[in-house]
């Protein structure tokens, strides 16, 4: 049988994959199927309470949908640089792979640290998971707010940590640390970044566990997949802008 | 770059185009909720109806999407439609609750 399969004259032929993409990109996606219900399940939550509750809290009055419009410009604009990078990639042009990666990082930060403020404003008028000052009635809108934004804001960091990696590789964890330094000794404990920056943390040891035990030099496709998760987090802050702070607008 | 992924237009343009449009619905979304020209649950009908408009362009285009093969596209978007749908069945006891009050005992 063996000798048949030599002789074959389609031996050498490339088998084409079942889903036309490499295997990466298909796992990428199923991920990102996956992780579309864990945000589907929370989204579906606070629509179900905005709707099923007569006196839903609107405390976001113009400032804040300013503030909300700037961030969901960022994100845009970052999903942009972000396949303009991959372009770069596929063009195996390193200086504008990189510069794209850097620029899609600093709007993704932009963005963390624009919501970071914000949280840090609502929490100072004395909005908690379990209360909150606008519907005495409503002591779920925190927990839903939190945990929805929260969630997203996790998911966006950790994707500017994966590009910082990928562009960056092991230069990128100094930088990593450097920053989890700044915002947890620079800022008081009962500050959003103080808390925030132990995911910075977490995700420098994670990410110096990948690049130590499985160092290699990242490719198109690489760039192409972490694009992928990158769209994703920017596709979901699509559905969070309106639901969250266009339904709870306090304009007079 | 494997011969697998598909060779397409790579031009830059459709990408800024495709970043105007999004920023555009953007507005869009942002100057309804300033108006409030409707009710809350036609509002968030409306802004749901945009924010699906502006999850296809991103990922048609910069999750390309529309480029690779059509049995991809199928598995994908099937599967992600139908257990987002699924979970819609709560909103009708949602708007029942509104309508209805809740029991209390």
């Amino acid at each position: 049988m063996a000798e048949v399969a030599i002789q074959h004259p389609s031996a050498q032929a490339y088998e084409p994959p079942l889903f036309g993409a490499y295997s990466k990109k298909v796992g990428m996606w199923l991920f990102l199927l996956s992780d579309s219900l864990t945000f589907g399940a929370l989204l579906f939550a606070y629509s179900y309470g905005r709707i099923a509750t007569a006196h839903w809290p609107t405390p976001f009055g113009k400032h804040s949908i300013a503030n909300a419009t700037i961030m969901t410009a960022c994100l845009l604009s970052s999903s942009l640089t972000m396949v303009l990078a991959v372009l770069a990639a596929r063009r195996r042009d390193e200086r504008w792979t990189f510069l794209w990666l850097l620029g899609t990082m600093v709007f993704g930060s932009a963005f963390v640290v624009l919501h970071a403020f914000e949280w840090n404003g609502l929490i100072h008028e004395g909005m908690r998971p379990f209360s909150n000052p606008w519907a005495k009635d409503v002591p779920q809108f925190g927990g839903t707010f939190f945990a929805l934004t929260g969630m997203h804001m996790l998911h966006v960091t950790i994707g500017v940590v994966y590009l910082g990696v990928v562009a960056m590789r092991r230069k990128f964890l100094p930088i990593l640390l450097a920053l989890w330094a700044l915002a947890f000794f620079l800022t008081p404990s009962d500050n959003v970044f103080h808390h925030g920056s132990h995911v910075l943390l977490a995700s420098a040891v994670v990410a110096g566990m990948v690049l130590w035990f499985k160092p290699k030099k990242y490719d198109a496709h690489d760039v192409e997949v972490s694009g992928l998760y990158w769209h994703f987090v920017d596709l979901v802050w699509m559905f969070i802008f309106p639901l969250v702070y266009l339904m709870s607008t306090r304009i007079v | 770059m494997h011969e697998m992924t598909a060779i397409h237009d790579e031009s830059k343009t459709q990408y800024f185009w495709v970043w105007g449009g999004l920023l555009l619905l953007t507005a869009i979304e942002v100057f309804l909720a300033y108006e409030q020209f409707f009710a809350p649950i036609k509002m968030l009908l409306i802004l749901l109806g945009l924010s699906v408009i502006k999850a296809a362009l991103i990922i048609l285009y910069f999750m390309h999407l529309k480029f690779e093969t059509r049995r991809m596209r199928y598995v994908l978007m099937v599967a992600g439609v139908v257990c987002l749908s699924l979970m819609s069945m709560f909103f009708a006891d949602a708007v029942r609750i509104l309508r209805l009050g809740v029991k209390i005992s």
